[in-house]
């Protein structure tokens, strides 16, 4: 399942919905991103104040229902979930949350660093921060794109 | 044709989305590149570094050497940061 929200969303709730009634999951793997205060730029540490995630509506979820139907073609998966939020967002505000269902942990744990790892190189997700009034785009890591060329298959 | 911009590339512009309707020789990504760097200061400065987008046919990951028409919807991006 996919959600692309500007609200706030419950782990508890969210993770709940997922396995209520699927008694074939034994493990349920979930990482949730949130806002960091601190970001360091070129090596420097700096605080910012807050952070808009912009978006390219329609293109998200085709991205994202993509990166989803992958994992689950890679890993026997009872259930998975995306959710990422866009908007203007503050540190210790959750951003991202990824959760997959299997009757074992390692499916489980191994498809929720997947979900991640391709999430951050292929949704089109741009991160604004501001700090004192400025507002500055965020480059992309190459750290992402060799965590996502680890999954790929020869 | 539909163009779309995000992050820098909308401010560097100044708009978010407009529609064109280029030359026939316009046949790529990179040839719309080539068109839209030329048509004023913000858009040239929006273009200078072709190395640092990205762009998008139709909602999906597309090279410089890809075609386009006109019934497309074409995307320009820097390299994406969610997550």
């Amino acid at each position: 399942m996919i959600k692309v929200q500007a609200e706030d969303f419950d782990i508890g709730a969210e993770l709940a919905a997922l396995s209520e009634g699927r008694h074939e999951i034994g493990g349920l793997a979930v990482f949730v991103g949130l806002v960091r205060a601190k970001v360091a730029n070129d090596g420097a540490p700096a605080a910012i104040d807050a952070m808009t995630l912009e978006h390219y509506p329609g293109m998200t979820e085709k991205m994202l229902a993509g990166i989803e139907r992958e994992a689950q073609e890679r890993w026997p998966l009872s259930a998975s979930l995306i959710i990422h939020r866009y908007g203007r967002l503050v540190p210790g505000d959750r951003i991202v949350m990824t959760a997959c269902a299997s009757a074992h942990r390692h499916a489980a744990f191994e498809a929720c660093e997947f979900l991640m790892d391709w999430l951050k190189t292929k949704a089109p997700f741009w991160k604004l921060e501001e700090q004192d009034g400025e507002g500055a785009w965020v480059d992309a890591r190459d750290s992402d794109e060799a965590a996502r060329k680890r999954w790929e298959t020869s | 044709m539909k163009l779309l911009y995000f992050a820098w590339v909308k401010t560097r512009i100044g708009l978010a989305e407009e529609e064109v309707d280029p030359p026939a020789e316009v046949a790529t990504v990179g040839d719309l590149m080539t068109w839209l760097a030329a048509r004023g200061p913000g858009y040239a400065a929006a273009f200078a570094e072709p190395e640092r987008l990205r762009a998008a046919v139709n909602q999906d990951f597309a090279q410089m050497a890809a075609p386009i028409s006109q019934s497309d919807e074409v995307a320009f991006f820097p390299p994406v940061t969610g997550g």
